[in-house]
């Protein structure tokens, strides 16, 4: 038998004295290191953007599409077409999609406080699709004044419809995040079933423009519709930086950010109205681009934290970085030919997120 | 001088309601109040009905301090967010303020507060990858760095040993005294609340069944209906009140 046979007298627990006060303050450090994350993140995108025009069927010197971009007036006509109003649109599309992909899904997962929410998992592609789907095999318009834009105005309404639909259980009374996470899940088996038994009285013409839209492409891209996702971009996120603070506390618990005063329902529908259209527009252009709501965020989360300060632009800059950098690829992959994005994004992500995950050695949720 | 007052508060979780009625005289600040009851009895109830989470009818008066001036510590301390101890801390005094960029002034306040808990080796870790005792370290921190005039804790030092049991204790006295802060703490240990805390509210079943002075409110009576222990309070050698339990009561007599 041992016996506790403690003598000497315990003045104080241990207690390391603070860092010594010769450089910055280490909060200073750690925000100097963040903004350096950010700004490293946005010369890698500006850098995917070039890479991403240079590219393509018709190979010009990336010294003559550089011309181009800078003296439109001086360069050939046929030069100017392709980079001007092919590539470019394109190129930044894939930014200003992804971009907005992956602020929705950062948002969805911190309000509510589920590392698998998104966009995607939320119902709104699937209910996007079922919409889309309705246009190309029964002709249906939802919004008969413009046909001309039928396929994506219908995948609009639909996801907005879904969104009211979360967002009305959201803002009942004693509903908690699960029940909404449920409810999204039951949306997305909803909406696929739909779209299978559309799928499955489709022509097969009909049946073949359902799979390509459903594959998510970026060839459709077009100036007016950059201009307009890059719009919700640009009004959404201050919108977001100005709840910053409110935001981040949100991640500590429901009952924590309520102590601190943070009004927590009245956050969470608000972000819930933002993020349905963060979402729903991008997705109505260019089809599922599924992964990027949820990848981008996490990237984020592992490079910056969950500051909002820093995870905000983190978030968008990430999801346009893979986005871009999808692009990239699905056109270098096979010579000549451009595969949809949507099969790309996910090849590409999953190694470059797990690596992140693997050699981070931090909890990442 | 802060004084809190419940004047016939009602609390409820939608229709099911806990306090009907609960009622007491002006607490005034400047040292500690323990809440104190058996499980489930309602304290962390009362605390969410005064921090405004919860609906009901009655009124909760302050004075000599706004109701921005309120902190409430919860009882839960899980968190998965990915930010660091000072992130944390930093986001805690900066709810209601705006502006991204943090004054020397605020970065000074945040330093003390974790000085004064000797927890400044933890700043640069991350939430998630702390013990339990530090958790509600930070938790604590969270609440004071503000400096806020109303404090209330649910249970703020379950999780710590027993030297830093004593080390918080001390410092929300004296906190309380620099401040005249009320500061209302839920307490099982009554050793403890003896030892710390100047008056005590006791609540039993949505009830206030007693409020006062903590050696008067701790009577074996009281003790007894409370919690179903026969106890008794002793002066120890060296002049401390000290309560030893003798034994349950059969549940039911
Ligand atoms: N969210 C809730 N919805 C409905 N009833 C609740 C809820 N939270 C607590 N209650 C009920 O309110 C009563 C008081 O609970 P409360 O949490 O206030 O007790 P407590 O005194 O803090 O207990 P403990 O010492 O275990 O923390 C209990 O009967 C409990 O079941
Ligand atoms: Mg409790």
């Amino acid at each position: 038998m041992s016996s506790p046979t403690e003598t000497a007298p315990i003045k104080t627990a241990p207690t390391k004295t603070a860092p010594p006060d010769t450089a910055a303050h280490p909060y200073r450090r750690l925000v100097a290191r963040r903004i350096t994350l950010v700004l490293g993140l946005s010369l890698l995108l500006c850098l995917s953007i070039a890479v991403d025009v240079s590219l393509g069927p018709a190979r010009y010197a990336l010294r003559d599409v550089a011309a181009t971009l800078i003296w439109p007036e001086a360069a050939d006509l046929q030069m100017r077409v392709v980079v001007w109003d092919i590539r470019l649109p394109m190129a930044l599309m894939a930014v200003t999609v992804g971009g907005c992909l992956s602020l929705a899904g950062a948002q969805m997962q911190t309000i509510l406080a589920n590392p698998l929410a998104s966009p995607f998992t939320l119902g709104l592609s699937a209910a996007a699709s079922f919409g889309a789907a309705l246009a190309m095999v029964l002709g249906v318009a939802l919004f008969p004044a413009a046909l001309a834009l039928m396929v994506p105005i219908n995948a609009f309404v639909m996801a907005m419809l879904a969104a009211l639909l979360i967002f009305a259980l959201s803002s009942m009374r004693g509903v908690t995040v699960e029940t909404i996470v449920l409810l999204g899940i039951a949306l997305v088996f909803t909406f696929n079933a739909a779209l299978a038994l559309l799928q499955y009285f489709a022509s097969e013409q009909a049946l073949a423009a359902v799979v390509f839209w459903t594959m998510g492409s970026l060839t459709k891209a077009s100036w007016d519709k950059v201009a307009v996702t890059a719009a919700i971009l640009v009004v959404c996120t201050p919108l977001f930086a100005r709840r910053a603070w409110a935001l981040t506390a949100i991640r500590l618990g429901e009952a924590r950010a309520s102590a601190m005063g943070v009004p927590v329902r009245r956050l969470r529908l608000e972000t819930l109205v933002l993020v349905s259209v963060l979402a729903a527009i991008p997705v109505s252009f260019v089809g599922t681009i599924g992964f990027i709501g949820i990848v981008g965020p996490h990237i984020a989360r592992l490079l910056l934290g969950e500051d909002q300060r820093f995870f905000l632009p983190g978030a968008i800059l990430s999801g346009a970085l893979i986005l871009s950098a999808t692009s990239v690829l699905s056109k270098a992959i096979l010579p000549g030919a451009v595969l949809p994005i949507g099969i790309i994004t996910a090849l590409v992500g999953v190694p470059f997120f797990a690596t992140l995950i693997f050699t981070h050695g931090r909890r990442s949720w | 001088m802060v004084t809190l007052e419940l004047d016939r508060v009602e609390a409820r979780y939608g229709r099911k309601i806990i306090y009907t009625d609960a009622t007491t005289p002006a607490i005034s600040g400047g040292h500690l109040t323990a809440l104190i009851g058996p499980n489930a009895a309602g304290k962390s109830t009362l605390f969410r009905r005064i921090a405004g989470q919860l609906a009901g009818s009655g009124q909760v008066r302050i004075t000599g301090a706004d109701r921005d001036d309120l902190r409430y510590m919860p009882q839960d301390t899980a968190i998965s967010a990915a930010l660091s101890v000072y992130e944390a801390v930093i986001l805690a005094l900066k709810q209601g303020r705006s502006g991204w960029r943090l004054s020397a002034g605020e970065l000074a306040a945040v330093d003390a507060i974790l000085t004064r808990l000797k927890i400044t080796a933890l700043a640069e870790r991350q939430l998630a990858e702390l013990s339990g005792g530090q958790r509600q370290l930070i938790s604590i921190a969270q609440t004071l760095v503000s400096r806020p005039r109303l404090v209330l804790m649910d249970e703020p030092t379950s999780a710590l040993d027993l030297y830093r049991q004593y080390e918080v204790l001390e410092l929300l006295r004296s906190y309380a005294a620099e401040t005249g802060a009320v500061v209302v703490l839920a307490l099982h240990d009554l050793n403890q609340v003896m030892r710390s805390c100047t008056t005590t509210i006791a609540v039993a079943e949505g009830r206030v069944v007693a409020v006062g002075p903590t050696l008067e409110v701790l009577s074996p009576a009281l003790i007894r209906r409370l919690y179903a222990i026969e106890s008794r309070v002793e002066t120890c050698s060296r002049g401390c009140p000290m309560m030893i339990v003798d034994g349950a009561l059969e549940q039911g007599t």
